[in-house]
């Protein structure tokens, strides 16, 4: 009680609480005064220049074409339209290169570490290469190299229905008949009843200590029930078949060079790296653990599932974090060989046609933004996870 | 990269810039710095190509330098910028380049809504295709199913959508963001089709190791007036890039070249031709520049003539035919208003 009457006969300014929340709002107003100073700025000088500014350019048609659209996509569709295309290919072009490179990374680490004096030398080979030359190179090197090595279309490759040139490759294209829905019943059906089933075998083995092949039943109970589907509903699938025309192979579904070239070059040059972290996460486990696993009598393989790999997973998720985050943000090179991810359609082509350069830049920097969070949220939850619980 | 580090960089300026100081006086910047900071292609043959000692030629680049004769009386006081077709406008909004001659097209977007002006025509184009002379295609209109290599950024990529939609052909877009790298991937095969204006299908085709096995189809699908661009609201300097190119023009009408220029300057009688080179009156005031601007630019630059003979005439690798170029008292549309 006595402090509170000493302190209210001070002055209010040497309060330590009350001077931090005066400092909060000082420094506060100086941040909005700063934005909208620039704000206002920006807006008087893009207006006495005669630039337009605002998104409506977003519903105006954006008059040209995109290489490659996973949603229905024609040049009389709108800005907003070819921003929403060029979107999802740079988030599919990421995901599929995190995937990507993380197996590839896995296994380089796993082989530089392997006793087999051939394949480590390989690995170590690979991983000094690709992770010492820059990475648009690469993507020169394996659009412009690796794609002059390929046929014309009028002398392509060809195994059964497939195509193979410069153009990309070329495989039948399936298309859902009637009846189709019973194969996707009987996919998610064996789905929920393969989760049942590790659920259960996992009780199982808590209580009874009883040990069932969960994992590899579910893969068959999948397989099973799916062909089974397929069989009762007659198979109703039909392929639009790739066939050759005067200038291209036409029809079919194509895998065009760039969207390779990138993926390609992604994944190897970030693998590397990710090679790099996994061999020092599965080293900084000390030899100790897998002789305490082996002294218990555990088999190799659960050795490394169940001791190593949980526990070097704590040094490989925070490092591997990054990596994903530099995959993301490095897609955006392929704007240099003509995949049109974000960088090439948005801050290129339609900057270019709506001279908005602040909206649009300002579009990607949010989607960059958006992406690296994300991944970083889910990583972060991933690797909170994984921590060691102590106890 | 590069280029998007650049385009930030030149956003953050438009964002700092205090208003008052974002328009006019570029000529009085100009003079200040001793240099006209031109924008140019990064190597489009016979309009802007920088040689292996680094001095670049070009009608896009004569443009700058008779601006910079009519300024300084010295063509050689420009520098130049290189940029991809996608930077160029927003190193000129910027502030970053003081004009860009870079063969951009003059459209109506372009003028209305980027905050620049277009002063005049140097060059009047028209979009076409080059494909492989052993492919047998006579006609664009043969071209359904093609794949179709063009750079990014440019007007090239809408008329390329347009001629297709329109004739009702299929094809494949490769739109790759660098000229040079468009071309690459149209000479590996990637593409049937490489598309430009006209005057760049000559310029690049004659870079490519094989240029007699490649073609240029004869159509032409779109008009591309091609010009010098500058920041909308300097109308000052809107005036001397255009009227440098009108004496060119009209030297070349009036029979004035480079190499007669002094000669006539002495000798004639015109009072139109005293007026025009300076003998006679003082046209440069109106301008603020000095009173033999026009002379210095027909003397060093020459006039539009001899600009286009020496840079993509008959004579040269590019070997462009003048065509609709030529003067309107020769059957062309060169035209220029009178110095008066």
């Amino acid at each position: 009680m006595s402090d509170n009457t000493t302190s209210s006969n001070k002055s209010l300014l040497n309060d330590a609480g009350t001077r931090a929340i005066i400092f909060q709002v000082v420094l506060l107003a100086v941040v909005v005064f700063v934005s909208y100073y620039l704000f206002s700025n920006l807006q008087a000088n893009l207006a006495n220049q005669g630039i337009s500014t605002g998104f409506e350019f977003l519903n105006q048609p954006a008059g040209f074409p995109i290489l490659i659209h996973l949603i229905e996509y024609t040049e009389a569709d709108s800005y907003g339209r070819a921003f929403i295309v060029a979107l999802i290919n740079t988030v599919v072009i990421s995901l599929m290169g995190i995937i990507l490179a993380t197996i590839i990374g896995v296994v380089m680490g796993l082989a530089r570490l392997s006793n087999n004096w051939l394949v480590a030398r390989l690995a170590t080979v690979y991983v000094e290469t690709l992770r010492n030359i820059p990475l648009l190179l690469q993507m020169f090197f394996w659009y412009f190299a690796v794609l002059a090595t390929l046929p014309i279309p009028k002398n392509s490759i060809i195994f059964g229905d497939f195509f193979l040139n410069k153009r990309g490759i070329y495989s039948p294209n399936p298309i859902f008949q009637d009846g189709f829905g019973i194969v996707i019943a009987g996919f998610v059906i064996s789905i929920i009843a393969s989760i049942a089933l590790i659920i259960w075998a996992k009780r199982r083995q808590t209580i009874t200590g009883l040990w069932f092949p969960a994992y590899w039943s579910s893969l068959g109970l999948i397989i099973v029930i799916t062909l089974l589907a397929l069989v009762v509903s007659g198979f109703p699938i039909e392929f639009d078949l790739p066939q050759k025309s005067r200038f291209n192979v036409k029809g079919g579904m194509v895998l065009p060079p760039e969207f390779v070239a990138v993926l390609v070059a992604l994944s190897t040059y970030t693998g590397a790296f990710i090679a790099e972290i996994v061999r020092a996460g599965i080293l900084s486990v000390n030899w100790g653990q897998t002789e305490a696993a082996r002294s218990l009598g555990l088999k190799d393989s659960l050795t490394q599932r169940l001791i190593v790999l949980p526990q070097a997973l704590r040094v490989i998720i925070p490092p591997l974090t990054s990596q994903f985050l530099n995959l993301a943000k490095n897609s955006s090179l392929g704007a240099a060989i003509a995949y049109p991810e974000l960088v090439a359609v948005v801050m290129g082509t339609t900057l270019n046609q709506t001279g908005q350069a602040i909206e649009n830049i300002g579009l990607c920097m949010l989607v960059y933004g958006t992406l690296s969070l994300t991944i970083s949220i889910f990583m972060n939850w991933y690797n909170k996870k994984m921590s060691l619980i102590e106890r | 990269m590069k280029s998007n580090v650049g385009k930030l960089i030149s956003t953050a300026a438009v964002a700092l810039t205090v208003s008052a100081g974002a328009t006019a006086g570029t000529l009085d910047d100009v003079k200040a710095k001793g240099f006209i900071q031109c924008g140019v292609s990064q190597g489009v043959p016979g309009f802007s190509n920088a040689d292996s000692n680094g001095n670049w030629t070009g009608i896009d680049v004569d443009a700058c330098r008779a601006a910079a004769a009519a300024v300084f009386g010295d063509a050689q006081k420009v520098k130049f910028t290189p940029l991809s077709a996608k930077e160029r406008f927003t190193a000129l909004q910027s502030g970053e380049i003081d004009v860009l001659s870079r063969n951009t097209t003059w459209t109506y977007t372009r003028d209305t809504s980027l905050g620049l002006d277009f002063t005049t025509v140097n060059f009047y184009d028209g979009q076409g295709f080059m494909v492989r002379k052993d492919l047998g295609v006579n006609s664009a209109l043969e071209l359904d199913g093609a794949t179709v290599c063009t750079e990014q950024g440019t007007t090239t990529e809408l008329n390329m959508a347009d001629f297709f939609r329109k004739n009702q052909l299929e094809y494949v877009p490769v739109v790759v963001q660098k000229a040079d790298e468009a071309l690459a991937a149209y000479a590996s095969g990637r593409c049937d089709v490489f598309t430009t204006d006209k005057s760049g299908l000559a310029a690049h085709r004659s870079k490519l190791a094989d240029s007699n096995a490649h073609v240029i189809l004869d159509e032409t699908i779109s008009k591309e007036p091609l010009g010098p661009v500058v920041r909308h609201g300097d109308n000052q300097w809107k005036d001397i890039v255009t009227w440098a190119m009108f004496v060119q023009v009209n030297a070349e009408e009036m029979g004035i070249s480079s190499k007669n220029v002094a000669k006539i300057k002495a000798e004639t009688k015109d009072p139109g031709i005293k007026r025009l080179l300076g003998a006679e009156g003082n046209m440069g005031a109106q301008l603020n520049l000095s009173a033999d601007w026009a002379y210095n630019v027909i003397a060093q630059v020459g006039n539009y003539g001899e600009v286009f003979e020496r840079n993509v005439g008959p004579s040269t690798p590019v070997g462009l035919p003048r065509g609709i170029n030529k003067l309107w008292t020769e059957g062309g549309v060169m035209y220029a208003p009178p110095v008066r």
